[in-house]
């Protein structure tokens, strides 16, 4: 009977998840459409349901419908494996974010008390966890790249490899700073840890306050989701559509869907490390939910996204790769050493 | 469940570790790598050692094997016949691990005494922090002496790498 309860509560919980990611993912890229649409002064997707309300669902149904083409010269298995390496990784990684506090405890006939709790699991090395799955998130873009027996992919995809590495580098650096000042690597604990005020969340809290950190965090997951203005491996200018070019129907959306989500979990990874999770900015505001901060929080840096993408031209490939490498690692690694000076001091 | 689990991720490592050297496709290879290190993880967990376990997917198969794969696809070797012309290098070297191998299995205590890190010590410090404490105090020399290896890979790779700007 136990064992049932438990067996409700992770699938319950992992359903709740899947759905609501989903369910994001989908609605953001009528978001971005709209957004962009506003800040281009033009009105965005109005056609489908009300102000285009519908848009997703429509977009969804056809991708479903269309053909799926493989091309003659490519190589079958890789070319079919390649959307789902990079989706999956994508989305498992949510099983760590936390998005609230507290548990509800819902007594279910036959089977007993069951107590949800707001995240799948609490891995004593969350950001250990996200931060491999973003890296494995590569695999998807390279074979597909490579598979598609095309020049654009391939070099759409080795692109991205290049890209991912270097940029991978200074994502993890950036978050040590608040790693040194949590002293622990599980995202639960981190958010716990910054409760009562903004002036506890890791970006102005003291001893450092990481705040540089989260910049840096910022253009490194900008890079890390290929989006504007990092977009090389998809750059349409020169590579068609980069990696994804030979793909259509479903496995065009599996791409599409993977770029979506692992936006959403950068957005949400920063709101835990930096910006306090689901805490309110201050104590008097305590009696809104966690889940309201939560989401306000990441969606204001998923609105970050949208608005870097229409403010900002495309990078040159060796400007990026300069910039990573003598611009952003530099500036890491010395936010790591001024923090750990900082906090040594703190601490005695 | 811990022995099932452990017989499940050891034969999928065997057999996806076989399946590295004997494919002919490299990409293939690479595949197979990137399922023997992720049941290698599996391993890590099974012992506690969740910390390692992630870095083992951080480390090898996020880094390095992007790397192989990076380098495979940018040489575009389809089928590599070269490397199938060293039957008697390749035996004789099989030779030697295997009697290596031997001598350690007839002189290895299957069942060693307890130490320090079982898993009640690892659940009340935690997994990252007794690493941690490893590495920096009792095995600090080793630990300098693998960054200064690494640096001197990296000081060569430059220096290979670097083209004379003329003046």
């Amino acid at each position: 009977m136990e064992a049932i309860g438990q067996l409700v509560v992770i699938l319950g919980t992992i359903g709740v998840v899947m759905v609501t990611v989903l369910l994001h993912v989908a609605y953001l890229t009528y978001l971005e459409r709209k957004v962009l649409g506003w800040m281009q002064d033009r009105m965005g997707p109005m056609e489908v349901g009300y102000h285009g309300l519908l848009q997703p669902l429509a977009d969804g149904l056809k991708l479903f419908m269309k053909e799926d083409i493989i091309p003659s010269g490519a190589n079958k298995i890789i070319f079919s494996l390649a959307p789902i390496l990079s989706l999956i990784p994508a989305l498992i990684g949510f099983a760590v974010v936390p998005w609230g506090d507290g548990q509800l405890t819902i007594p279910l006939p036959w089977i007993g008390d069951v107590t949800f709790r707001p995240f799948v699991t609490d891995l004593n090395i969350g950001i250990l966890y996200v931060l491999a799955l973003s890296s494995v998130g590569a695999y998807g873009v390279l074979l597909g790249g490579w598979a598609s027996n095309s020049k654009y992919s391939l070099l759409g995809g080795l692109r991205s490899a290049a890209q991912v590495i270097s940029y991978e580098l200074a994502l993890g650096m950036s978050l040590v700073g608040v790693l040194l000042m949590a002293g622990s690597l599980s995202l639960v604990k981190i958010a716990q840890a910054q409760a009562g005020g903004f002036w506890h969340w890791y970006a102005f809290a003291l001893p450092f306050p990481q705040i540089v950190a989260l910049v840096l965090y910022g253009i490194a997951a900008v890079a890390e989701t290929n989006r504007l203005p990092f977009d090389l491996p998809e750059a349409e200018s020169e590579l068609v559509a980069g990696f994804f070019t030979e793909y259509s129907g479903m496995r065009f959306a599996f791409f599409f869907l993977a770029e979506y989500a692992n936006m959403i979990l950068v957005s949400c990874i920063a709101t835990i490390v930096f910006l306090g999770g689901w805490h309110a900015p201050f104590p008097f505001l305590d009696f809104v939910p966690g889940i309201i901060w939560f989401l306000l929080k990441v969606y204001v840096f998923l609105f970050g996204f949208f608005w870097i993408r229409a403010t900002l031209p495309r990078l040159r490939y060796d400007q990026l790769m300069t910039f990573g490498w003598k611009v952003m690692i530099p500036l890491v690694l010395a936010n790591i050493v001024i923090t750990s000076i900082a906090q040594y001091f703190w601490m005695n | 469940m811990a022995p099932l689990l452990f017989f499940y991720f050891g034969g999928v490592i065997v057999g996806t570790a076989t399946l590295v050297v004997t494919l002919r496709n490299p990409i293939y290879s690479a595949i197979s790598l990137l399922v023997t290190f992720f049941h290698v993880a599996g391993i890590f967990v099974l012992l506690n050692a969740e910390f390692i376990a992630a870095v083992q997917i951080l480390v090898y198969a996020g880094a390095i094997l992007v790397l192989y794969l990076f380098v495979v696809m940018l040489l575009n070797l389809k089928r590599e016949e070269r490397y199938h012309r060293q039957y008697l290098v390749g035996a004789f070297l099989g030779v030697v691990i295997l009697t290596e191998l031997a001598l350690i299995f007839f002189r290895t205590t299957f069942r060693a005494g307890i130490g320090p890190f079982t898993p009640a010590h690892l659940q009340s410090v935690g997994n990252t922090e007794a690493v941690g404490m490893a590495l920096f105090t009792t095995y600090l020399l080793p630990f300098e002496v693998a960054s200064l290896i690494l640096l001197v890979a990296m000081v060569g790779a430059i220096i290979l790498a670097k083209r004379v700007v003329p003046r």
